[in-house]
């Protein structure tokens, strides 16, 4: 039962004609970067790249959540699983991702319960259950994520609970583009802005970005269809000097985004800099509880917070995460890291560059 | 940690919904939605409905797209 425009969205007549246009349109090699995870899965898993004419050239960006999660806050999750008397609950993803000396899925072995969950639902539902336990859920993602974690942080008030904590290391993008613009070591010529992270935050939220680069942006969806337009948009915007910021994925992105998500996020988060892996700190671009619902917050409650730490040597997650470099240039791809030993969170991620290359990079 | 492909919603109770993801039964948090309706199609993020699919403006969007493409296409292959 599915929803009728999707078929279409997949319609292989509709994606050679874009092709078609872009080979005439693109006449000068421009460098594009698709900032969400999930869009570089898509675009391999739909053998886009293999499509576009050779003026293109793709950029995975910094838009995996457990990609861009710094090696400390890692360790930091593995200090707290060790805490006696504590649950620990997380997504999937974060559980393989290496820390310094371990990681989450190792401590598990054991002895230290952690559990994998799909919904801070999930992670209420396990504190309700266990009032001698303290429950910590481990919140790590963009803006589409935030809203959840804080809507289980309303809920757990609601239901007088005391024995759930947040770890938040939640990070927010637009600040992350902005950094790639002033770092000027990728030079990219335009965006291919998240599909679900704006269906949140709303086309507004990027018009000071704009403002300030006069970058070409847009805000794409995930199917073929999608994305292709979105490239065909950006190389139009190129060619024409004419950058704009546009909405390729109307459907589900409004410009005012969803207020009821952002409400919620707002009440309960504040923006304060970050850490991103391989990057370094970037300004007012994490976000942390706010004081009122400080007995939520792990960081606050449980004193583990653990001082910087190196990145794994050799891994050029960094480079990758902000377009410097593509996995076959790093040492260590296929070699010393693959997603049954990885090195690196970019080969963990399910949406990781790293991860996405091996899987369906012949090279 | 995206599921990108529209779900429907079959059945609303309190908060949560009851939403068909391509034949398969789950649940999904209506928190973060405004308005929802059995009927609707809804993106799904950790748990949470956070959109609606506005199925005109995909069909909308699709003409617009067509013509751009077969317009400028008139030297037909
Ligand atoms: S291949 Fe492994 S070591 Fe190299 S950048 Fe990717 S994750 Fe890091």
């Amino acid at each position: 039962m599915a929803i009728k425009h999707l078929e279409e969205y997949r319609d292989p007549q509709i994606s050679r004609k874009l092709v078609e246009h872009l080979k005439v349109v693109s006449q000068n090699p421009i460098r594009l970067m698709e900032v969400c995870g999930t869009h570089t899965t898509s675009i391999f898993r739909s053998g886009i790249r293999g499509l576009l004419p050779p003026t293109i050239a793709l950029l995975s960006g910094p838009g995996c959540p457990v990609c861009v999660t710094a090696q400390n806050e890692i360790d930091t999750f593995i200090t707290l699983s060790r805490i006696d008397d504590v649950i620990v609950t997380t997504f999937g993803d974060l559980m393989r991702v290496p820390g310094t000396n371990s990681s989450l899925q190792q401590e598990r072995a054991y002895g230290s319960d952690i559990r994998v969950v799909y919904s801070t639902f999930d992670a209420l539902e396990i504190a309700k259950k266990n009032p001698l336990k303290k429950i910590i859920f481990l919140g790590v993602g963009f803006e589409t994520t935030a809203p959840t974690i804080a809507a289980s942080i309303r809920t757990a008030v609601e239901m007088k609970l005391d024995n759930y904590f947040v770890f938040c290391a939640h990070k927010l993008l637009p600040p992350a583009l902005a950094f790639l613009m002033e770092a000027k070591t990728t030079n990219i010529d335009g965006f291919i802005l998240p599909g679900h992270v704006s269906v949140i935050i709303g086309l507004k939220a990027y018009l000071p970005f704009f403002e300030q680069y006069q970058v070409p942006c847009v805000v794409a969806g995930f199917e073929p269809v999608d994305i292709l337009q979105a490239i065909f948009m950006l190389a139009e915007q190129i060619e024409n000097n004419n950058p704009d910021i546009a909405n390729g994925y109307q459907r589900a992105v409004t410009y005012d985004g969803n207020i009821k998500a952002q409400k919620v996020m707002d009440d309960v988060f504040e923006a304060i800099d970050a850490s991103w892996r391989g990057i370094g700190k970037i300004s007012k671009s994490g976000l942390k509880i706010r004081k009122e619902f400080a007995s939520f917050d792990a960081e606050e409650m449980f004193d583990v917070r653990i001082s910087e730490t190196e990145d794994p040597k050799g891994c050029a997650c960094g480079e990758i995460l902000t377009g410097q470099k593509i996995p076959t240039d790093c040492l260590l791809y296929k070699m010393a890291c693959t997603p049954e030993t990885p090195v690196g969170p970019c080969m963990v991620s399910s949406e990781g560059t790293c991860a996405t290359y091996y899987r369906y990079h012949a090279t | 940690m995206c599921l990108a492909i529209p779900s429907k919603i079959i059945k609303i109770d309190q908060n949560v919904a009851t939403i068909d993801v391509d034949g398969v039964k789950r649940e999904a948090s209506l928190l973060l939605l405004e308005n929802p309706k059995v009927g609707d199609y809804v993106i799904v993020h950790a748990g949470f409905a956070i959109d609606k699919i506005d199925e005109k403006s995909a069909m909308e969007s699709l003409k617009a797209l067509r013509e751009i493409v077969s317009l400028s296409s008139n030297n037909k292959s």
